[in-house]
């Protein structure tokens, strides 16, 4: 059982295995379940991700009518240019914006670590499996390093919007993203721990200010952000740079925050993007809809 | 530790947005369905609290139906639910309400089929879990969760222990029960969480008793 990182570290730095092994024992220990039952379990989990992935950069709009078709966008402007630099940031990008996206199309998506925040995770590890031309069984186990870091910050802080804003949200899935990353690309569990702390610290005292109490705005391209925050703490926790606040502190910081920020900021539409000119005037537009309309007709305000 | 799984981590995988004003509403559709026993040919949802106002921008509305046409939260059919059901003649009704009530997120579900009618309370309670309160006026506390057995009975001495008797010789543990009545006298309703799964041998024998009115079996 590990209950914080230093823990999940040390356990895997002593017996020199990787966060996703420890995770896998936990899992089987906790349930009962085989190994080969829960990676296949998560091998699920991938399909369905990349399922919503596929769908949203065919473009999808949301039921309200605010978002939608902008990772479409994104996939053909990305196709059209002749440059490859960057190519995993941009498809990372594009593929945070597909998840959720779809997500606020009523398709199916997996939440992780929340519905809000379901695009970080895919969009870093569909974008890396297609750079590094892996198989599906090749990337699930770095999924187990993504669950280990969200189940610490789930137990000892919190990953819900209303309680802690989007760095509880967002934050929690870019640290996890960014611990993923490290893991397949060959870092050390001390790294991707590292990796884990900067993103998170990068995300502190993100509000949730939903516009018209919707999942789209801002949380879909908070999820890009998340996104590419994930991938610039990775390299930099790679490249030897550690945090300067020890990773438990971190998460214990993001709580603390997340505690002492007004409800306003914590999913109750009530502050922020939502309380603009412009988001009241979405909100009315969207829930005074007349009733019986149940279309995805364009709704401006 | 209060996740205990790494799938509550990585999942669930379900149908968007929001869990508790999407996923939520399409499980007490769900509860509701299987409570009733069959499709129903005409749907009366009524919202109220922070539903009545928010419903159209979830989809919550669309959750409901979703639920009572037998989809689960992970069926990409929800979306296109209220469509489904008027293709198949059913007719569907959606009322704000504005009476206060003790839960924001609540759903009042009123089915019919021919002459049988049913009326449904649902709270959504938050990540996708659910609570039915009243059903036909009776109040009650189902989480829907665990096999379930709901019995209408007489209000009479021996009701509950002449039930209660068949569950044991049949090694069936209860969870969680209660009783309720709108009148003393009359008919009360008994409300039964099991941990073990009712058969049709152990259901039958139950309605056969002398203050049986109706016996709905809920296996999850």
């Amino acid at each position: 059982m590990f209950k914080n990182i230093d823990e999940l570290v040390t356990q895997a730095q002593d017996s020199k295995r990787k966060i996703y092994e420890i995770m896998i024992e936990q899992e089987m220990e906790e349930t009962g379940v085989s190994k080969e039952e829960i990676t296949e379990n998560m091998r699920r989990q991938f399909q369905i991700m990349k399922d919503a992935v596929k769908q949203g950069i065919h473009g999808v709009t949301s039921r309200s009518g605010m978002t939608g078709m902008d990772a479409k966008k994104l996939y053909e402007f990305q196709k059209r240019q002749k440059d490859t630099s960057d190519s995993v940031f941009k498809a990372a990008v594009c593929y945070a914006v597909a998840t959720n996206e779809v997500n606020a199309s009523m398709g199916v998506v997996c939440a992780t670590p929340t519905a809000g925040s379901c695009g970080v995770l895919p969009g870093v590890l569909v974008a890396l499996q297609e750079e590094y031309k892996m198989s599906d069984e090749e990337i699930t186990p770095y999924l187990f390093t993504a669950g280990a870091i969200g189940y610490v910050i789930a137990n000892n802080a919190c990953i819900a919007g209303s309680t802690g804003g989007c760095q509880a949200e967002v934050g929690s899935a870019s640290a996890m993203s960014a611990a993923a990353a490290v893991e397949l690309a060959g870092g050390t569990p001390s790294q991707a721990a590292d990796a884990m702390a900067i993103a998170l610290t990068n995300m502190l005292g993100l509000s949730c200010d939903p516009v018209a109490g919707l999942v789209e705005v801002p949380c879909i391209t908070r999820n890009a952000a998340g996104a590419s925050n994930a991938l610039t703490a990775a390299w930099m926790a790679i490249a030897g740079v550690k945090s300067k606040i020890p990773w438990d502190e971190v998460i214990e910081a993001m709580y603390q925050i997340g505690l002492s920020m007004p409800s306003a900021l914590r999913e109750t539409a009530m502050g922020g993007l939502a309380a603009t000119p412009t988001g009241k005037r979405w909100k009315t537009a969207i829930l005074g809809k007349t009733q019986g309309e149940h279309t995805n007709s364009e709704t401006k305000p | 530790m209060k996740y205990k799984s790494v799938f509550d981590i990585i999942g669930p995988v379900m149908i968007g947005p929001s869990s508790s004003h999407t996923a939520g509403p399409v499980r007490i559709g769900q509860v509701a369905r299987n409570i009733f026993g069959k499709e129903p040919d005409e749907i009366g949802v009524h919202f109220y609290g922070s539903f009545a106002k928010t419903y159209r921008g979830h989809a919550t509305d669309v959750a409901v139906i979703g639920g009572v046409l037998g989809f689960s939260t992970d069926d990409a059919r929800v979306k296109n639910s209220i469509s489904i059901a008027e293709k198949k003649g059913i007719k569907i009704k959606f009322f704000e309400e504005e009476a206060i009530v003790d839960h924001p997120n609540t759903v009042r579900i009123d089915l019919k089929a021919g002459r049988e009618t049913m009326e449904i309370v649902g709270v959504s309670i938050g990540g996708g879990a659910i609570q039915i309160t009243e059903l036909d006026g009776f109040a009650l506390k189902l989480s829907g969760e665990n096999p379930a057995l709901l019995i209408f009975h007489k209000d009479a001495y021996g009701a509950v222990a002449d039930v209660t008797k068949i569950l044991t010789e049949h090694r069936i543990n209860i969870g969680h029960m209660e009783v309720s009545r709108l009148e003393k006298g009359c008919t009360a309703l008994m409300v039964i969480e099991t941990d073990q799964v009712v058969n049709n041998k152990i259901q039958e024998e139950i309605s056969i008793g002398k203050n049986i009115k109706k016996l709905i079996l809920l296996n999850t």
